[in-house]
């Protein structure tokens, strides 16, 4: 009886606090959104911090954005939003119960993620670290000190050099925090996939995934703002 | 079946168009306007593309009002911290402050 009791609760894809499977994918909703108003506020914070100081600094922070290449900027914003496409298709498969859809799709979206972190870490954050553009003393004996190029570059458009570095500050916690959230994410859909694999979800049930999908978007709009705040503001040519 | 299934074709045009602004953003990042407009346009083109995201991606078109009311709260706290905090950051100029009972001093040499 036990037994029989266990299994039934395996299979049901109604959890016994829920009336009907409409409430319980209401509250599954509803809850994942009041979390992603927590990371609307963590953002929050951070962006409303950028806002005041590039209207305090308003040159030095142009002159810090043109130290960034807005081309990575814009191939990852296409990464990012090629991932939410996948991510979305992917709660259309589990909706409509096409498992193998479900497991292709998430692990492209999986891909793309990776995709973004790769183009993140070599081609932008590594530069960063051999022109010493990496902001206060964050790595010990690894101070902010532009050289060459870089700094004619920035006393030309006679922007002070803490100015710049409070731009980088900025720069790395927004995107640090971003790409923090991409693993998490990363590991989220990886979590998802075994278990769609394993034929877990079904059109009755697939809140995981749902939930998952939207707080993957949620990372996508952050990046939607943070590409042009952070690569465009100072023009590009 | 629980929740509203969106067809294919929506998640297609919305990523289409995601794209197109993407592009539109960065070409109008290589116009110099006057002062503010850059950033203006380029927030509201951003703004436009998260709405999009929102609505379609993450399902709220479909969703029902408690779910719509926890994202518009969510937006709506974050417009009370920007507003608020640039209020008193772009108008402390506005009005000349007393320097209070602190007079410079001229050092001798």
């Amino acid at each position: 009886m036990a037994e029989h009791q266990a299994q039934s609760a395996v299979m049901d894809p109604l959890a016994h606090q829920f009336d009907d499977l409409q409430q319980q994918h209401e509250a599954s909703n509803f809850g994942m959104w009041i979390f992603l108003a927590t990371e609307v506020m963590f953002f929050g914070g951070m962006f409303a911090g950028y806002t005041i100081y590039r209207h305090e600094y308003f040159t030095a922070f142009a002159a810090g954005s043109h130290l960034l290449n807005w081309k990575f900027g814009a191939t990852n914003t296409a990464v990012l939003i090629c991932s939410s496409l996948t991510m979305a298709l992917a709660v259309h498969a589990a909706q409509t119960g096409k498992r193998k859809a479900l497991v292709t799709f998430l692990i492209l979206t999986i891909l793309l993620g990776m995709a973004f972190l790769g183009i993140k870490f070599t081609f932008e954050w590594s530069r960063d670290w051999n022109e010493n553009l990496i902001p206060g003393e964050l790595i010990a004996g690894h101070p902010f000190a532009p050289q060459g190029e870089i700094l004619k570059q920035l006393q030309e458009a006679h922007a002070g050099l803490p100015q710049v570095e409070l731009f980088m500050f900025f720069y790395f916690a927004l995107t640090g925090f971003h790409a923090l959230h991409m693993v998490v994410g990363i590991g989220l859909l990886t979590v998802l996939t075994v278990m769609a694999w394993q034929g877990r979800f079904s059109p009755e049930r697939f809140n995981p995934v749902e939930g998952s999908g939207l707080y993957w978007h949620f990372v996508d709009i952050v990046w939607i703002f943070l590409f042009p705040l952070l690569y465009l503001i100072g023009g590009i040519s | 079946m629980a929740g509203h299934v969106v067809p294919q074709k929506v998640y297609f045009v919305i990523f289409a168009l995601l794209i197109g602004l993407t592009g539109l953003t960065t070409w109008v990042a290589t116009l110099d306007m006057p002062s503010p407009w850059n950033t203006v346009v380029a927030l509201a083109i951003a703004i436009f593309k998260a709405s999009l995201v929102i609505l379609f991606f993450m399902h709220v078109k479909y969703s029902s009002n408690l779910t719509r009311a926890a994202v518009v709260a969510g937006f709506f706290w974050l417009a009370i911290l920007l507003v608020f905090t640039l209020s008193d950051i772009l108008t402390r100029q506005w009005i000349p402050q007393s320097t209070g009972w602190t007079t410079t001093i001229e050092s001798p040499h």
